[in-house]
C-alpha cells in the first residue's frame, strides 16, 4: 500500500511527460487524481494503523531485493512520525497541485514534476532503507530544481541553481555519513531497523564525531539552519507559490526527520553528546530568523525567515529530545513537540504561500510596501491569513500553539536557560505577522490595490483544508499526538518506562 | 596452448582481419558493411566470453593472462562501447570513401583494451597499451583533412611517445628489480622483498604510462584535444575503451602491493585527487562541449583512481571499479552519442533550446550528464557511491570527502550546458545523423540507466568473486 502511494504519482507523472498533447485541463486532472489516490493510500494505511502499546515499530512494511551485493532493498514501513509527515505531505501536495497556477503555457510539464516531487517525497518518508532514502533525498533536489527554474519569477535560474548546488553539497555529505555509518556495522546493510537496532557507532571518537557532523550538516542545509540557510529566501521569492508552498512544508522537513531518523535514532550515544551544541545552533536559527523575518520587506522573504524560525523550534526540540538528561517524560513531550511542529508548520506555511501566491497573482509584487487596506477589498484574503498567521506564532487552540508548547515544555525540562532565551523567539514573529497584517490589510488602500478581487472558490477550498486541519489539531490534538507517539522514533522513552 | 581461453581475443581478431580484406575490395558505397561485419564480431566475443563468465576464476596461458569476474566484465564493456562506436560511425564516415578499414582499425584498438583488461603480466601490459594507442593515434587522426583532427592525432602521439617510453623503462626496472614479470610471481616476491629506490622508479614511471591510458595527471594532456579534434565517434571510443583496460590493468598492479612499505597508494590517492580537481577546473569555463566532455573525461579519471588506490585493502575496490566503469561508460557514451547524433555541434550556445528542437537528444544528454554528476538512480550514483563505500572502507576516507567536494564543482559545469539547453530559445538550424546514431544513443541511454536501476547484475557476479592474482 505504501509503495503504491509512491508509485502511483511517478508513474502518472512519467504518463504526463509522455502524453504529449494533454490539455491544461486534463493534465490538472489527472495530477489530481493521481495525488488524491495516492493519498487514500496514506489513509488506508492511517485507518489501519496500530497506536496501540504493542505496535511495532514500523508498520504496513515490505520489502524487495534490489542491490543484494549490497544489502540495498526496496524497503517501506510507516511509525507514527513518518505516517503523521507523510499523510500532511500528501494533503499538502493535493492542495497545492489543485491551486490555480500559472503554468507559463507548459501544464502538462508543470503538473508532472509536481507529480514526479510528490512521488519521490513521500517516498523519503516511507522508506526503510538508507540508501533509498538518500535516492529520494537526492531525487527531489531534480524535481525542485525544474519546478523552480521553469515556472518561477524573474530570477528563477539563479535560484534554482543555488538551490541545486547548496543542497547537493548537504545531499553528499550526508551520503558520506551514510556510508560511514553503514561500514561501523559489522554486516552491510542499509536496512534502517538493523541499524537502528545495532547502534554501529558509540561515544565521540573522531569516527562517530566526524559522520555525526556529516549528518547534521547535510540536514541543517536542508532544514535549513543558520548559517546554511542562505538559499531558502531566495529559492522561495522566486519560486511559484505552490511551489513555495510544497518546499516549504514537505522538503524543508526532510532535514528535521532525517535528522529524527538517522542520527537521532541511529547514533543516541553521539547524538546525545552533541545534542547540546545542537541546541544552541537551533537557537540562534529561531532568534536570528525572527529577527531577520523581522527586518524583511518582501512578503515572501518575510515567511520564507520565519521557516528558518519555525525549523528552529524543530531542532531544539530534537536536540532537547535527544539529550541524555532530564527525564524520559519531558524528553517524550520535546520530540512529540518536533514532530508536531512538523505537522502544523506544513501546513501552517504551506497556506500561507499559498496566500502569498494569490497575492502575486493579483497584484504581480511581493513587495510590502505597495500593499494596504485590503480588509474591505477582500475579506476572505484576510480571513485566511489571519488564521494561518495566528497559527503560526503559536496562538492557543491553533495547531502552531499544540507544537510549541510541547517543545518548550520540553525544552525547559533540559535546556532551561536555551528554551528561555528560545521564547522571545515567539513573541518577535507574533509582532511581524502582525505588523504585516495590518501593513496589507489595514490603513487607506494603496494605489492599484482597488481592483483586486477576493479569493476564488479554487482558492478557497484548499485553503480551506489546510485551515480546517490547523484549528483541528489545535483543539483535539490528542488523535496526531497518539499517532505521532507510536512506533519507532519513541521506542527508547517508552521501552523505559517514560509517560506518554 | 589453450586457445579456448582467448576465444574471444580470436574473434574480435579475425573480424578485423575479415574487415581489413572485405573493405579493400569491396566499392565504396558499400563500405559502411563493415559496421554490420564488425557488429557480429563483437557479439560473436560477447558470447564467448559470456561462456568464460560462468567458469571459476583462473589464469591461462602460462598464468599470463586472466578469466575472472573483472576481467570478463571489463572486457564485456570495452565490448559494449565499440559496438556503440560502431553504430555511430557509418553515417558520420559516410563522406570518407575508404572509411571500411575504421571498423578494423576500431577492433584492433578494442583488442589492445581487452588485453589491458585481461592481463597478468607487465609485459602484457606493455603490449596491451601499445596496441590501443598505436591504433588510437590512427582513429584520432582518421579526418586527414581536418587540422583539428591531425593536430589532436598530433598530440595524442607526442603524449603517447612519451608515457609508452616510460611504461616500457618502467616495466623494464621492475621486471629486473623483481625477478618475473608475472603479477603471481612480483606478489610473491614484494611480500618479502624491501622497496628498492629503483623499483619505486620503475613502479612510478609504469603509473605514468598508465595515467596516460586512464587519461589522469600527469598524461592526461591529450584527452581535451582527442575529444574536440577526433572524430566523434573516435572520440566516444577513445575516452572510454582504453580506460577501462587501464584502469583494470593498474587496480590488479597496485593491488600486489602491501599496504605498507610502498608509497604507490598514496601516490595514486595524490594523483587521483589532482586529476580529478584539474578536471573539473579546466572544465568550468569551457565553451565547446565536445572539450568540456573531454576535461571531465578526466575528472571522471581521478574518481576511478579512487577504487585503484584501494585495490587489494577493500573487498569492495574491484566492484566499485568495475560498477563505476560501467556508470562512467554508459553516461559518456551517451554524451558523446549526442554530440554524434547532432553532426558534431559543440558550441555551447548552438544547444540553447535543444529540449524543443531535438528532445530526444537532450534528453540523453541531461541524463548522462546527471549520471556523471552521480544523482541518483543513475549508472553514475551506484558507482559513485561504491567508490565512497571503498574508499573509506580501504582506510581513505579523506578522499571521499576530495571526490565529493569535486561532484558538487562538476554540478555546476553541467549545468552550464544542460540550463540552456532547457531554458533558452532554439537558434539555428539543427542537423541530425539519422538512424544508425540514434540506435546508438538510444542503446547509450537505456544503458546509463540501466547500470544503476540493475546494479545487481553487475554487482552480484562480482562479490566475493576470486580476483587474481
Amino acid at each position: 500500500m505504501l509503495t503504491l502511494s509512491i508509485l502511483i504519482p511517478l508513474l502518472a507523472s512519467l504518463g504526463l511527460f509522455v502524453w504529449s498533447d494533454a490539455t491544461k485541463e486534463k493534465a490538472r486532472l489527472v495530477a489530481l487524481g493521481a495525488s488524491a489516490l495516492s493519498l487514500l493510500c496514506l489513509v488506508i494505511v492511517w485507518i489501519g494503523f496500530d497506536t496501540g502499546p504493542e505496535a511495532p515499530a514500523f508498520q504496513a512494511v515490505s520489502e524487495v531485493g534490489w542491490i543484494d551485493a549490497l544489502g540495498v532493498a526496496w524497503r517501506v514501513g510507516v511509525d507514527g512520525m513518518s505516517l503523521a509527515v507523510s499523510l500532511m505531505s500528501g494533503l499538502l501536495f493535493l492542495c497545492a497541485i489543485a491551486w490555480p497556477a500559472e503554468t507559463k503555457g507548459r501544464a502538462r510539464q508543470y503538473y508532472a514534476w509536481f507529480l514526479f516531487l510528490q512521488g519521490v517525497s513521500l517516498g523519503l518518508f516511507l522508506t526503510l532503507d538508507l540508501l533509498v532514502f538518500y535516492v529520494f533525498f537526492d531525487l527531489t533536489l531534480v524535481g525542485m530544481y525544474f519546478l523552480i527554474g521553469r515556472w518561477g519569477h524573474d530570477q528563477a535560474e539563479y535560484a534554482a541553481l543555488k538551490f541545486f548546488v547548496y543542497t547537493l553539497a548537504g545531499s553528499l555529505a550526508i551520503l558520506l555519513a551514510i556510508l560511514g555509518l553503514v561500514l561501523a556495522n559489522d554486516t552491510l546493510t542499509f536496512d534502517m531497523r538493523a541499524l537502528i537496532a545495532a547502534q554501529p557507532l558509540g561515544g565521540t571518537d573522531l569516527r562517530a564525531s566526524l559522520i555525526l557532523l556529516g549528518f547534521l550538516v547535510g540536514f541543517a542545509i536542508k532544514t535549513p539552519l543558520v548559517p546554511f540557510h542562505t538559499w531558502l529566501p531566495l529559492a522561495h521569492v522566486e519560486a511559484p507559490g505552490p511551489a513555495s508552498a510544497v518546499l516549504a512544508g514537505v522538503l524543508l522537513k526532510m532535514g528535521t526527520y532525517g535528522m529524527v531518523r538517522i542520527p537521532f535514532q541511529m547514533m543516541r550515544e553521539t547524538f546525545a553528546a552533541y545534542a547540546f551544541p545542537l541546541a544552541i545552533v537551533a537557537l540562534v536559527a529561531i532568534l536570528w530568523g525572527a529577527l531577520v523575518a523581522l527586518g524583511q520587506t518582501n512578503l515572501k522573504r518575510r515567511i520564507a525567515y520565519t521557516s528558518v524560525n519555525h525549523m528552529g523550534y524543530t531542532v531544539l526540540g530534537i536536540a532537547a529530545a535527544g539529550a541524555m538528561i532530564g527525564s524520559d517524560s519531558v524528553r517524550t513531550l520535546a520530540l512529540s513537540g518536533a514532530v508536531t511542529e512538523m505537522v502544523a508548520h506544513g501546513l501552517i506555511t504551506g497556506a500561507l504561500f499559498l496566500i502569498a501566491g494569490s497575492f502575486y497573482t493579483r497584484t504581480g509584487t511581493y513587495d510590502l510596501a505597495r500593499y494596504g487596506g485590503l480588509a474591505r477589498i477582500a475579506p476572505l484574503l484576510m480571513a485566511t491569513y489571519s488564521l494561518a498567521a495566528f497559527a503560526s506564532f503559536g496562538l492557543p487552540g491553533l495547531a502552531g500553539f499544540v507544537a510549541e508548547f510541547q517543545i518548550f515544555a520540553g525544552s525547559f525540562g533540559v535546556y532551561p536557560v536555551l528554551a528561555a532565551i528560545g521564547l522571545l523567539g515567539l513573541v518577535v514573529t507574533a509582532a511581524l505577522f502582525l505588523m504585516m497584517g495590518q501593513q496589507i490589510f489595514f490603513g487607506t488602500p494603496a494605489p492599484g490595490m482597488m481592483a483586486i478581487k477576493d479569493l476564488k472558490p479554487a482558492e478557497i477550498w484548499p485553503l480551506a483544508v489546510l485551515l480546517v486541519l490547523v484549528v483541528l489539531i489545535g483543539l483535539l490534538p490528542g488523535w496526531l499526538l497518539d499517532m505521532i507517539q507510536t512506533g519507532s522514533a519513541f521506542a527508547p522513552f517508552q521501552a523505559a518506562g517514560g509517560a506518554q | 596452448m589453450p586457445l579456448g581461453d582467448i576465444l574471444p581475443e580470436i574473434a574480435v581478431l579475425l573480424t578485423a582481419v575479415a574487415i581489413v580484406l572485405l573493405s579493400s575490395f569491396l566499392p565504396r558505397r558499400l563500405q559502411w558493411t563493415g559496421a554490420p561485419v564488425a557488429l557480429a564480431g563483437l557479439a560473436i566475443a560477447a558470447l564467448f566470453l559470456l561462456a568464460q563468465a560462468s567458469g571459476e576464476a583462473r589464469a591461462t596461458f602460462s598464468q599470463t593472462y586472466v578469466l575472472d569476474m573483472a576481467s570478463v566484465e571489463g572486457r564485456l564493456l570495452i565490448l559494449f562501447a565499440t559496438a556503440v562506436t560502431v553504430l555511430l560511425s557509418p553515417r558520420w564516415f559516410a563522406s570518407d570513401q575508404r572509411h571500411g578499414e575504421f571498423y578494423a582499425m576500431l577492433l584492433f584498438s578494442t583488442l589492445g583494451a581487452m588485453v589491458l583488461a585481461g592481463a597478468l603480466d607487465l609485459l602484457l601490459v606493455l603490449i596491451g597499451a601499445l596496441l590501443s594507442s598505436a591504433t588510437g593515434y590512427v582513429l584520432t587522426a582518421y579526418h586527414r583533412d581536418w587540422a583539428l583532427s591531425v593536430e589532436a592525432g598530433m598530440k595524442y602521439f607526442l603524449v603517447g611517445a612519451l608515457a609508452n617510453t616510460a611504461l616500457a623503462l618502467g616495466a623494464t626496472f621492475m621486471i629486473g628489480m623483481l625477478g618475473y614479470p608475472g603479477f603471481g610471481e612480483m606478489a610473491a616476491a614484494l611480500a618479502v622483498g624491501e622497496a628498492s629506490p629503483l623499483l619505486l622508479v620503475g613502479l612510478g614511471l609504469v603509473t605514468v604510462g598508465m595515467a596516460y591510458k586512464l587519461g589522469a595527471v600527469p598524461a592526461h594532456a591529450w584527452l581535451p584535444d582527442v575529444a574536440e579534434g577526433a572524430p566523434a565517434p573516435s572520440a566516444a571510443f577513445l575516452t572510454v575503451a582504453p580506460k577501462i583496460g587501464a584502469a583494470i590493468a593498474l587496480a590488479r598492479l597496485v593491488s600486489l602491493f602491501p599496504e605498507t612499505g610502498f608509497a604507490i597508494r598514496p601516490l595514486v590517492a595524490a594523483l587521483a585527487v589532482i586529476t580529478m580537481t584539474l578536471g573539473n577546473l579546466a572544465a568550468l569555463w569551457q565553451d565547446d562541449m565536445r572539450r568540456m566532455l573531454g576535461w571531465s573525461s578526466v575528472s571522471q579519471a581521478g574518481y576511478l583512481l579512487m577504487a585503484v588506490t584501494v585495490a587489494g585493502l577493500s573487498d569492495q575496490a574491484m566492484p566499485a571499479l568495475l560498477i563505476f566503469l560501467a556508470g562512467y561508460t554508459a553516461a559518456n557514451l551517451a554524451a558523446f552519442a549526442a554530440v554524434t547524433h547532432l553532426r558534431g555541434r559543440t558550441a555551447r550556445n548552438d544547444y540553447a533550446g535543444l529540449l524543443k528542437t531535438a528532445p530526444f537528444a537532450a534528453i540523453a544528454l541531461i541524463i548522462a550528464f546527471l549520471s556523471l554528476v552521480g544523482i541518483p538512480p543513475l549508472g553514475g550514483f551506484v558507482g559513485k557511491l561504491e567508490l565512497f563505500l571503498a574508499t573509506i572502507d580501504g582506510g581513505y576516507g579523506w578522499l571521499a570527502v576530495a571526490a565529493l567536494f569535486n561532484t558538487v564543482l562538476s554540478l555546476v559545469y553541467y549545468l552550464r550546458f544542460a540550463v540552456p539547453m532547457i531554458w533558452r530559445e532554439p537558434s539555428g538550424t539543427l542537423y541530425r545523423l539519422g538512424a544508425w546514431s540514434a540506435v546508438a544513443l538510444g542503446i547509450a541511454l537505456a544503458a546509463t540507466v540501466a547500470v544503476g536501476l540493475l546494479a545487481q547484475a553487475i554487482l552480484g557476479p562480482l562479490a566475493g568473486a576470486a580476483f587474481l592474482p
